[in-house]
């Protein structure tokens, strides 16, 4: 336990208080019937950070991305956002609304409707009943649903029924939504996901592009896109952290490769 | 991408745009036919190969309140993926409300020639109006009520069972549980709706004779432009951004919610729409088939209306409309002609169009060069020009 | 005490008023009066008393009021052989015709006649011959009658029973008689009802204060409506105060048994109806839970098991009359066979193809439930069919007074508890249970490590149906055998599954207990209609506060 402490401890060093951080997490526990997925989990993320998470299967990386979302209740434990917003207390629409976006780990578009139609659903803006009964789209959200078709190289598809797209091309659509959605945290579940090489290295690229502008955090098993985000790297095991630093510190780390690699 | 924003069309024609002739074709004929089905009737002479019987006018008409109800359940099971099996119950309680108006109507016509009280109080013994009935000797309240009470009780049952995330088939098992509560209230003498007979020995409406060929030809007609008018509703709502949430919300809940959509509000919005168009279903079924019982509340009544739905093809109004009229058709027909085969055939439908016809009718039909155009730009979010494929 | 067959009952009385001594004449006016229209041939003078022969036909033949003067003289003789004939007229097995009165041997309408008097068979059947009529009036009097005409029978079961008859009429004459039993009674339970009714007696009579006050007091050992309606009424009268504070005290006595008894009978029927639900949900839980398909032919798979019992018990009556009774014991594998092969071809032909899609399998079933009700209405017809109770089955258990428990209810509840007993056993350890929640949890890995889901699936689907038709058995004891037995019981069903829990037999048994309690407990106030509806809005409600019922799992395989 103490050992799985301090490198948690080590994180939030520095910063006795929230204040000053983007995201937040203290002490946070998520039991299945259990299964601790995460155990006393504690990081936090600066704003204009982008941070990769790593870990083996299991080690509550998908979990942590839910709490934060507001899709699983932590059983305890602290999460904020900017500070002083408490997530626990939100659901999912509101957390999205406040400036959190996600992609998920299997690429979820809308699939009876087009390209063109997911973006305006992602669109930035109001998200009422009304508003959207009586929605019409202005020539700045216009455009900038075809700056993003663009950078996701999907212009050519725009009307298509996202459906037919395939699987990399899924993964690009939501990244697509995630950039109309204009969020101030992006988290991004395995983006690189059954890509083919030159894809992944698009990706990487897309997501340094994106990480300029906005808060990035990314899970993934792909050690050489990790490599190329060129970034800090968390790495988690048995829902708490056991490193964090460089990707060449957490690889040297022994723990670190005791996990990986076993005993 | 400035050309985009100069081409974009307005937003009332942008809803015509979408499968034009589905949509044209569908209002066309029930415009036409609220309007020649009352000529032929009036005009023609009995022996006129084109003259429809009154009867059958009636019977039409009743068919197009179905049609409204299927409307109003394709709303949230095609668009929306709530699968309610209760939907009988708004559609009873439009009925219920129109009745309780017609009854008061009745005045001291009734068997036991009391000013004020329906028939059946009178046989409880009872010596006032309860207080639930006062107002609806007033036609306007009472319309207000055949949409203001399903509304109200879809919005109170879908306030509680949205928010808590109730979806699927337990969102239908509870619909189912909802209306047969409802159907043993009903049931009860003390309710004050009559009980087990429910209302019935209906005189007239605002002043004009029930049994009068001209008020039933004239109801036939109301209820065929009334079913265009919500028809051009539901289109225009699946048109807007809000249908997109909806058919989004059908295919993928959460991450609708994940992008910041209250998704219950959402649901809200439409089951309360839909509730109170089944209720204007209910209200103009009543005066056309004279009764009113709890029987219309009974789970079997709403689960029909979900295959009508089904047979003509979920997530296409039209279809709905079709589906309605086909089965009821076929369900007229077949119960007289084969009274013992009709739930064979029924039982064998359900199983036959889940098995083969997920999409109904309208989904197996060829593509038409004009159907292929309304499917093109279906595809095709408004302001946007058409390109090659 | 038991129910005895009828034909024991009447045997043993009629020994038993053959000892009894003619002693006890009451002081009633025992002759017929003058001017009673006595149409029978041998019409007795005026001066002396009517014979037994005249008094009999004198049953058959005058008004009401005719008969119960005949009733009352021929209970003063003491006569054995009336009690026959009064028991008879009481189960309206009295015949008469061409003047003469008839005994039948059953109730039924060929049932043979014999004649009252002389036992000779009359040749004829119930159905030509015209019934003696009784109303509610003489039915009380006769009650009485064969109540004070056994008081001294030397089974200890009917002198209570006597006395319990008497007990319903209190007839004040009756005290003498009754003082006398009792001071030569030993029996205990016979004594305390002879003590019940003597006290009954003695608190309204006239006699001196201090029996009263003792008959009162005795009074607050009984638990019954009927005791705390005497004391109830008494409380309305004029009474001496220490009578009354003795009445008071023994009222709340006899309220707060019965208040108890009341609990311990709402309880009783609350088990009853969850046992029946718990049976009715058992299969639904396996369909719905494991499968989680939703099978809206589950009711029909019900009605026809209730059918199968309808068909076995007619196989048996047709060529194994001598063991009708145990046909029941037959039904249970043939209603599980045939509509666990029902629910197996219903998976291969139709659900397979609907997997995860269970909307869609929701509405293809429903229309399987239609053919299958419209089957059963073409092949047996609309009306209901009868189900015999076997007798070892029929009967009730009587507790106390007011607290009687049919054995059919006790059967089913046991049944239900050892149903799911075997099916949680099945599921726990057997190598099919095993196979069944590995595809449940992970159907993929359970086929590639070479489980045939397909064959998983389908026997799972036959188990659910087969205990829906098994629960058809135990139903068809209770409920109406229509093509429609099923569509009363699909939507409690559902209700029970949801309640408790899916995926958890655990969940359906509290489910089915709890709904079934609480049913009962609100019946009392608010009308079985209304506490119904109150159920269902409480479920309603219910499900919004747990959306996956009271035993749900957690974990993140739920939401995906």
């Amino acid at each position: 336990m103490s050992e799985v402490m301090d490198a948690s401890d080590m994180s939030v060093k520095g910063t006795s208080s929230r204040e000053g951080t983007l995201l937040y997490l203290s002490g946070v526990n998520v039991s299945f019937d259990g299964f601790r997925a995460l155990n006393s989990l504690s990081l936090y993320m600066l704003s204009g950070e982008l941070r990769a998470f790593i870990g083996p299967n299991g080690a509550g990386k998908t979990t942590m991305m839910d709490v934060i979302t507001g899709k699983t209740k932590p059983d305890d434990g602290d999460v904020f956002f900017r500070g002083d917003i408490d997530l626990r207390k939100l659901d999912e629409a509101r957390i999205a609304n406040l400036g959190i976006g996600r992609k998920f780990q299997r690429p979820t578009v809308f699939e009876k409707h087009s390209v063109f139609e997911n973006l305006e659903l992602a669109l930035k803006g109001q998200r009422g009943v009304l508003a959207s009964l009586f929605f019409k789209m202005t020539g700045e959200q216009g455009d900038a649903i075809d700056e993003a078709l663009t950078t996701i190289g999907l212009k050519d598809a725009a009307y298509q029924p996202a459906g037919i797209l395939s699987h990399g091309q899924k993964q690009w659509l939501e990244i697509g939504m995630l950039l109309v959605q204009d969020p101030e945290l992006l988290l991004v579940d395995e983006p690189a996901a059954g890509m083919t090489d030159a894809e992944t290295a698009q990706t990487a690229e897309m997501l340094k592009e994106i990480a300029k502008t906005h808060s990035v955090m990314v899970v993934e098993h792909d050690m050489e896109f990790v490599r190329s985000l060129d970034c800090k790297v968390t790495v988690l095991h048995e829902g708490s952290v056991l490193a964090e630093g460089s990707l060449a510190a957490v690889q040297a780390n022994e723990r670190v490769i005791e996990v990986y690699l076993g005993r | 991408m400035a050309s985009m924003t100069m081409t974009r069309k307005p937003l009332f024609a942008t809803f015509l745009l979408r499968s034009p002739m589905a949509a044209l074709l569908t209002v066309g004929l029930l415009v036409a036919a609220a309007i020649l089905v009352p000529l032929s009737n009036q005009l023609l002479p009995p022996g006129s190969a084109f003259h429809v019987p009154t009867h059958v006018v009636s019977l039409l008409g009743k068919y197009l309140c179905y049609a409204l109800l299927a409307l109003s359940v394709d709303l949230i099971w095609g668009y929306c993926g709530i699968l309610s099996l209760g939907h009988g119950a708004f559609f009873a309680l439009g009925g219920y409300a129109m009745g309780m108006h017609l009854m008061r109507q009745i005045g001291p016509r009734g068997v036991y020639r009391d000013p004020i009280l329906p028939d059946f109080m009178v046989f409880l013994n009872w010596k006032e109006l309860p207080w639930y009935w006062h107002g609806f000797d007033s036609f306007p309240f009472a319309l207000l009520m055949t949409v203001l009470v399903p509304g109200l009780l879809a919005f109170v049952f879908g306030w509680f069972a949205f928010r808590s995330r109730v979806t699927g088939v337990y969102l239908s098992i509870i619909t189912q549980a909802m209306t047969f509560a409802l159907l043993l209230a009903f049931f009860r003498n003390d309710m004050g709706f009559g009980g087990n007979n429910g209302m019935t020995d209906f005189k007239e409406l605002l002043g004009f004779n029930l049994q009068a060929s001209s008020t039933r030809v004239a109801l036939f007609s109301i209820s065929a432009l009334v079913l265009a008018a919500a028809y051009l509703l539901c289109r225009w709502i699946i048109a807007s951004r809000l249908g997109r949430v909806l058919i989004a919300v059908r295919d993928a809940e959460s991450r609708v919610r994940f992008l910041g959509y209250k998704v219950e509000f959402y649901k809200l919005f439409v089951f309360t729409l839909s509730g109170m168009l089944a209720g204007l279903a209910g209200a103009l079924y009543v005066p056309q088939v004279g009764i009113i019982n709890p029987s219309e509340f009974s789970p079997a009544n709403s689960i029909e209306v979900v295959i009508w739905v089904a047979v003509g093809g979920r997530g296409s109004l039209h279809g709905a409309i079709l589906g309605a009229l086909l089965v009821n058709f076929a369900k007229s027909y077949f119960t007289s002609a084969l009274p013992d085969a009709w739930l064979y055939m029924l039982g064998a439908l359900f199983i036959a169009v889940t098995l083969f016809l997920p999409r109904g009718i309208i989904g197996a039909m060829p593509n038409f060069p004009g159907m292929a155009k309304g499917w093109r730009s279906l595809r095709t979010p408004p302001g946007v020009e058409e390109r090659a494929p | 005490m038991r129910a005895y067959s009828l034909r024991r009952f009447i045997t043993a009385m009629a020994l038993a008023v053959a000892a009894l001594s003619p002693s006890f004449v009451c002081a009633q006016d025992a002759a017929p009066s003058a001017d009673a229209p006595v149409a029978v041939e041998a019409a007795p003078t005026p001066d002396a008393p009517p014979s037994y022969e005249a008094l009999v036909l004198q049953l058959g033949n005058g008004g009401f009021d005719d008969k119960i003067k005949a009733v009352e003289t021929l209970t003063a003789t003491g006569d054995a052989r009336s009690i026959l004939v009064l028991q008879a007229m009481m189960d309206g097995n009295l015949y008469m015709h061409e003047s003469q009165v008839f005994i039948a041997e059953s109730g039924a309408r060929d049932a043979k006649l014999r004649n009252a008097l002389s036992n000779a068979d009359a040749g004829v059947t119930a159905a030509t011959a015209s019934r003696v009529t009784v109303n509610n009036r003489l039915r009380g009097i006769l009650r009485s009658a064969l109540g004070a005409l056994t008081l001294f029978s030397p089974d200890p079961a009917l002198r209570a029973n006597g006395a319990a008859a008497l007990f319903r009429s209190r007839p004040p004459e009756m005290a003498e008689p009754l003082a006398a039993a009792l001071a030569k009674e030993t029996d205990p339970a016979a004594k305390r009802e002879m003590e019940h009714t003597l006290a009954a007696i003695r608190v309204t009579g006239a006699g001196d204060e201090a029996q009263r006050i003792a008959a009162a007091a005795a009074l607050g050992n009984y638990a019954d409506p009927e005791t705390r309606a005497i004391l109830t009424g008494l409380l309305t009268g004029d009474l001496s105060p220490g009578l009354r504070a003795t009445v008071t005290s023994s009222l709340s006595k006899v309220e707060g048994k019965l208040a108890f008894w009341g609990v311990i009978n709402n309880v009783f029927q609350g088990v009853s109806l969850g046992s029946v639900l718990l049976l009715a949900a058992i299969g639904l839980a396996i369909t719905f839970g494991v499968m989680g398909v939703i099978n809206m032919a589950h009711g029909e798979m019900i009605m026809i098991g209730a059918y199968t019992t309808y068909m076995v018990q007619e196989l048996f009556r047709a060529y194994l009359p001598g063991l009708v009774d145990w046909s029941i014991v037959l039904s249970v594998p043939a209603a599980f066979l045939l509509t666990g092969a029902i629910g197996v071809a219903i998976e291969r032909g139709v659900i397979r193809f609907l997997y995860g899609r269970a909307l869609e399998t929701l509405l293809a079933t429903w229309g399987i439930s239609l053919i299958l009700q419209q089957a059963v209405r073409t092949i047996f017809g609309p009306t209901n069919r009868e189900v015999a109770t076997p007798s070892w089955m029929s009967g009730a258990w009587e507790v106390v007074g007011g607290l009687t428990l049919t054995y059919n209810r006790i059967a089913i509840v046991i049944f239900s508890l050892v149903v799911l007993g075997m099916i949680a056993l099945l599921m726990r350890h057997s190598t099919f249970g095993l196979h069944m929640r590995a595809v449940t949890q992970n159907r993929r890995m359970a086929s590639s490590l070479g489980i045939r889901t397909g064959a998983v699936d389908a026997l799972t689907f036959g188990l659910g149906s087969g205990i829906a038709g098994i629960a058809g058995v135990a139903l068809s004891q209770i409920s109406n055998v229509s093509p429609n037995l099923g569509q009363s019981f699909i939507i409690d069903s559902f209700m029970v599954v949801v309640f408790g829990g899916v995926g958890n037999l655990w969940g359906t048994l509290v489910g089915a207990f709890s709904l079934g309690l609480v049913n009962k407990f609100l019946e009392p106030y608010a009308g079985a209609v209304l506490g119904k509806i109150f159920v269902l809005v409480a479920i309603i409600l219910f499900i919004q506060k747990r959306p996956r019922g009271l035993f749900a799992l957690k974990g993140r395989s739920v939401e995906a």
